[in-house]
């Protein structure tokens, strides 16, 4: 229940820190119909509550927030929580298939790489990955743009699925992984890195512990040691990682999505930026703040899962 | 200087060295090799690398110098990358010694604080701090710092925990010393190493955020960034891919040498620990 006031803090200082914009929506709407007159002005920052004082407005904002209402875009002229429920499956879908992608390959090649300390193997990944770690994310997104959609022409170079194509069913769900394959591996693949370095790590510091000097006495096979033993325990840490990491790939899809134009939630926050829509911000940063913790709810219980030893009554804080 | 030897010896130190030189020499000598303002236009337009000699990485949109841009890019990206994690590393270790002293609410509120911050995605935080305070150097400093300070102050707060059972710390306390002269001269330099060994992760993240953000368009607009010059050449990727390859080059090198000179670092230190 830790995570109820960590909540109220960064609803709290979201607020507070886009109170020191300069202007408000108000301003910013009338950029964009060139000026009004003051009674006009007047009467929209009265209709938005725009007048009242900075703490009145928290607290109205925190009684609708309890009602599950994150305000009003006037940008878009529609309720905030609208655009974000729709904006959020494409990031959801994009941070999902990296996250996974990432994962599954990140610790299969950890385990090669582990399984033999010291070999070609584990050399050639550990330096390699250590290279992919190092490419920013958007930068290797246009590289692979360049290659696989403007050299090769094999896959789409932007969007979330053909505009307009009438595709559905099967055929709307090749097209939009067709358009997802690029995303998700500019995002995953750095995290890949990020995973087998980790497993790798975790494998050559399990190799050392007695349980595993004891198994290779009992004469177990290698390939026995190295799944059963070695690998199970190494993963552990991982799992703890993705939780961690969580908040760092949704910012990274804030860019992927900036660099394919994928109609998702960090591009959303982008025109909130760009239009000077305070409230639409405030209500990504909140949002993003409860799917990370969500991301760390599941991971403990995925944590639990997989270690006998963490039970219900001591779980981790 | 036996640590520095042993870094030099290491094969990942010797590459860190080498990869970094060539960032930070372009960073301290980019006005002597291009006085002119690299964002002003210098040529024809769309010049292709390797062709002219005059411009050995050819020319933008604009007709500006792409070798001039990425010389300058290195000032910006190694400054603002150096900088973020100097404060994030002040910040953290600030507010992860007086957490761990303190103990107690104090400690309570400020761990929940680091929580917070912990939570919410340094990008968006950054988007919103920059957008908030209008783009230059100095915000955006501070906003990739937001984002890196909460490491180091939870390792901070580790350590000061287990350090504040010493039995220095006790006789400091019993010869009367004032707590915050304890805090500041007993404690904190004996915090601090293992705090200072996350500097290069931080430095190498904060270079990675900075061109994230003024590829956004959230740089400050009168510095040449990497970043500001990958997402200038995306308008013309089809035609001119070079121009979004060069500077991304620039970024993975000085990333790529921070970590390398990192892992020998930490190495030589290693072993020294050990024979010590």
């Amino acid at each position: 229940m830790s995570s109820i006031p960590v909540l109220l803090i960064v609803i709290v200082g979201t607020f507070f820190l886009l109170e020191l914009a300069p202007g408000d929506a108000v301003d910013a709407y009338l950029v964009t119909i060139g000026g009004g007159d003051p009674a006009l002005v007047q009467a929209l920052r009265e209709s938005y509550g725009l007048d009242q004082s900075a703490l009145v407005r928290l607290w109205v904002y925190l009684t609708s927030l309890a009602h599950l209402d994150l305000g009003w875009s006037v940008q878009f002229g529609r309720p905030i929580r609208d655009l974000i429920l729709e904006r959020l499956p494409n990031t959801m879908w994009l941070m999902g298939a990296a996250l996974a992608l990432s994962f599954t390959l990140g610790s299969l090649l950890g385990i090669i790489a582990g399984a033999r300390p010291g070999s070609v193997f584990d050399r050639f990944f550990s330096i390699g990955s250590l290279a992919l770690y190092a490419v920013p994310s958007f930068w290797l997104g246009l590289v692979l743009i360049i290659i696989f959609a403007v050299q090769l022409r094999w896959l789409p170079t932007s969007g979330i699925e053909t505009i307009a194509s009438g595709k559905t069913g099967l055929a709307r769900a090749i097209d939009i992984t067709r358009h997802l394959v690029l995303p998700v591996s500019a995002l995953g693949l750095i995290y890949l890195a990020l995973f087998l370095r980790m497993m790798r790590a975790g494998m050559a510091e399990t190799w050392r512990q007695d349980f595993v000097l004891a198994a290779r006495a009992k004469g177990l096979a290698r390939r026995r040691i190295v799944l059963r033993h070695v690998a199970r325990n190494a993963l552990l840490p991982l799992v703890t990682m993705l939780g961690l990491q969580a908040a760092a790939m949704l910012g990274g899809s804030v860019v992927i999505e900036s660099v394919f134009a994928i109609p998702g939630f960090g591009r959303l926050a982008q025109e909130a930026v760009a239009g000077r829509d305070a409230p639409l911000l405030i209500g990504i940063i909140i949002v993003s703040a409860v799917l990370v913790l969500i991301i760390n709810l599941l991971v403990d219980i995925a944590y639990a899962l997989l270690d006998p030893r963490v039970g219900a009554s001591e779980g981790r804080a | 200087m036996k640590t520095v030897s042993r870094l030099i010896r290491s094969p990942e130190g010797l590459a860190g060295l080498i990869l970094l030189a060539l960032p930070i020499a372009a960073a301290i000598f980019a006005n002597v090799l291009f006085p002119a303002d690299p964002l002003s236009i210098a040529g024809p337009a769309l010049v292709p690398p390797f062709s002219d000699p005059a411009f050995p990485l050819g020319t933008d949109r604009l007709g500006r110098d792409v070798l001039a841009g990425l010389v300058h890019g290195a000032r910006a990206s190694l400054a603002v990358g150096l900088a973020a994690a100097l404060v994030a590393l002040a910040i953290g270790s600030l507010v992860g010694t007086v957490a761990g002293l303190a103990g107690g609410l104090a400690d309570e509120v400020l761990m929940r604080v680091v929580e917070a911050f912990q939570i919410v995605p340094g990008l968006l935080l950054a988007l919103a701090f920059v957008s908030v305070l209008g783009a230059s150097l100095p915000v955006v400093v501070l906003a990739i710092a937001l984002g890196a300070w909460t490491g180091p102050a939870r390792l901070a707060r580790a350590e000061v925990l287990s350090i504040r059972e010493r039995d220095y710390v006790a006789s400091a306390r019993v010869i009367g010393m004032h707590p915050a002269e304890i805090a500041f001269r007993e404690v904190l330099p004996n915090a601090l190493p293992p705090v200072l060994a996350l500097s290069s992760v931080i430095v190498a993240g904060a270079v990675l955020i900075e061109a994230a953000l003024s590829f956004l368009g959230l740089g400050d607009p009168n510095t040449v960034t990497w970043g500001a010059m990958i997402a200038e050449g995306r308008n013309v990727l089809r035609s001119a891919p070079y121009l979004s390859i060069i500077p991304g080059i620039g970024l993975v090198i000085t990333v790529l040498g921070v970590y390398f000179f990192a892992e020998g670092l930490n190495n030589a230190l290693a072993v020294r620990g050990i024979r010590s």
